[in-house]
């Protein structure tokens, strides 16, 4: 063959670029279908010319396709390599291009999920929400960036690293590297979950378990104190001392969790909300129970 | 507060974008810390929607597009909630009952993306009309087209509540009595659990629960910041990660399951 049909980094930055906008069509019918066939128009433009042969090309990857966005990339890297020994005359026909595409996309759509959906976002996201609540623009800039970093090269490296691999992906999928990414997150993201379950779930009981008065000499009696500032100067001398601000001890229902471990209401609540998710529950009745629970709970002052 | 004219366009503006990634899922415009704190920027509010960004983003943690699956929109619920913390007016104080509007928001703002799935379907037929004919540029264009029906499904949205304006919205605010805002801030603390126990359910292995617990325990210690937590996290995977390797050759490698606890018990 004289001229030997070749993509070139140029065509495989387009492609990579048009993959951004995978999901712009996502349907319940073929769903990423539409930004599938989008994303490697560039390689269809250069690898066939005949309207024939581009229509056929078209028809191809308008079939159903559905993958987590970012592991689509490796599959795209792989197709194109495909793709280009089709249109140099290899005997590859439509039956093993959709095979291939759908033989990876499993597998490796079980690896974005956990990745980027279930850890990379919630760490990111989280470190960012905290910021941000304390009022730091900083959150949101880091999120942006940080996310954006990952995706970009994250989609690029793995694309180029379809491209050169051709069809031995397939092989690697189940290889160890991947195994280890996925393991590795989860461990991660559990480790993380369980952080933030503590630091961020806010369940407080206000009821007042009991109410012990303490003995003479525990507590500042402000009665007896100098006026003015010297009195708020002994006043913060005395508390600064162990001194109560009251004559009675209150011990909340709150209080008797907490010395448990602190943070265990909100554990448990998350441990139900797991329980009603399993039984099929949609989050969307949770959320809005929980807003239920609250106001009820609120008004007759057991929240 | 009134915004002018310009800011409303922008917001409009900022919105589309926040549609176009609710579906597109990549630049992640659409997550409450980024999509509040722009309509915060463009409209001259920058703090309390940098902080209604951050208390959202904590709730929405866990929603995620799986598979065919459609997440409470949180594009939606971030847009819409931060324009009504603006006009609104009450700055900061206003933060809780924004998040308290933005839940029922993202229900609203799910069923009009299952919606807009649904007219997408329609348009990769007209797709397949195009490929048959070999025409490129068509294809293209349907396509282009589905992202910007995305974009205006928040847009439009966005605009409505800017169009209705600030004094409806104050005296809905204004008219909730405190109970019900104490009750639903109550519950916005507990809400995000839901978020976290989705996530924990995709994620939890035998193998990997008492990961959750160390996490848990080590929280309680409240000077170490999410930062550090991070460190320990990622140190703990790669210790775990290695060990669990060297194990596995130890037992001579008669099994390849990656889990040599597991791989002990089957051998007894």
């Amino acid at each position: 063959m004289a001229n030997k049909l070749k993509l070139t980094k140029k065509d495989r930055i387009s492609v990579w670029f048009r993959s951004f906008f995978l999901q712009g069509s996502w349907n319940y019918e073929r769903m990423q279908n539409g930004g599938w066939t989008y994303a490697l128009i560039p390689a269809i433009k250069k690898l066939y010319k005949s309207k024939e042969d581009r229509a056929a090309a078209l028809k191809r990857h308008l079939e159903f396709f559905n993958t987590h966005p970012y592991v689509a990339s490796p599959v795209i890297g792989v197709t194109l390599a495909l793709e280009e020994d089709r249109a140099n005359g290899l005997p590859i026909d439509d039956v093993t291009i959709q095979g291939v595409k759908v033989g990876m996309m499993g597998p490796l759509a079980g690896v974005g999920d956990p990745v980027f959906w279930f850890t990379v976002r919630p760490i990111l996201g989280a470190l960012a929400g905290s910021l941000a609540m304390a009022g730091n623009i900083l959150g949101p800039i880091i999120f942006f960036l940080a996310w954006n970093i990952i995706r970009m090269g994250f989609m690029w490296y793995t694309q180029e690293f379809g491209y050169k691999a051709g069809s031995r992906i397939t092989d690697d999928v189940s290889g160890n590297l991947l195994q280890d990414v996925t393991k590795g997150a989860s461990i991660l993201g559990m480790f993380i979950l369980g952080s933030l379950v503590n630091r961020w779930v806010t369940v407080i009981f206000t009821p007042v378990v009991s109410t012990v008065k303490l003995a003479k000499g525990a507590f500042i009696v402000w009665d007896k104190l100098p006026a003015g500032a010297e009195g708020i100067k002994q006043a913060l001398l005395q508390q600064g001392s162990g001194l109560s601000l009251t004559s009675d001890k209150v011990t909340t229902l709150q209080n008797n969790l907490d010395s448990l471990i602190p943070g265990i209401a909100g554990l448990g609540l998350t441990l139900l909300c797991m329980w009603l998710l399993k039984k099929k529950v949609s989050p969307i009745t949770i959320i809005f129970g929980l807003f239920a629970v609250g106001i009820v709970f609120h008004l007759i002052g057991l929240m | 507060m009134d915004i002018n004219i310009v800011q409303m366009l922008l917001v409009v503006i900022v919105a589309f974008l926040a549609g176009m990634e609710g579906i597109l899922d990549q630049f992640q415009f659409h997550q409450p810390v980024i999509a509040c704190t722009l309509i915060g920027l463009v409209t001259g509010n920058l703090v309390p929607c940098l902080i209604l960004g951050g208390t959202l983003q904590m709730i929405a943690l866990g929603w995620a597009n799986i598979g065919a699956a459609v997440a409470p929109d949180a594009a939606l619920a971030s847009v819409a909630s931060a324009i009504i913390l603006v006009l609104g007016g009450q700055g900061t104080a206003g933060v809780g009952s924004a998040i308290a509007i933005a839940v029922p928001l993202a229900v609203a703002g799910l069923l009009l993306t299952i919606i807009c799935r649904t007219i997408a379907t329609a348009f990769v037929h007209f797709m397949d009309a195009a490929a048959k004919q070999g025409d490129i540029r068509k294809v293209e264009m349907w396509h282009i087209i589905a992202i910007c029906m995305q974009g205006v499904r928040i847009a439009i949205p966005a605009a409505l509540i800017l169009a209705v304006g600030a004094r409806p919205i104050r005296t809905v605010l204004e008219a909730m009595p405190i109970w019900l805002t104490g009750g639903l801030a109550i519950g916005g603390g507990m809400v995000v659990a839901v978020g976290y126990a989705m996530v924990i359910n995709m994620m939890a292995t035998k193998e990997v629960w008492p990961f959750f617990a160390i996490g848990f325990v080590l929280a309680t210690i409240s000077q170490i910041t999410l930062i550090g937590l991070g460190t320990i996290g990622v140190c703990v995977a790669l210790i775990y990660l290695k060990l669990t390797k060297q194990g596995g050759s130890g037992n001579g490698g008669s099994s390849n399951t990656g889990d040599p606890l597991g791989d002990i018990i089957d051998t007894y």
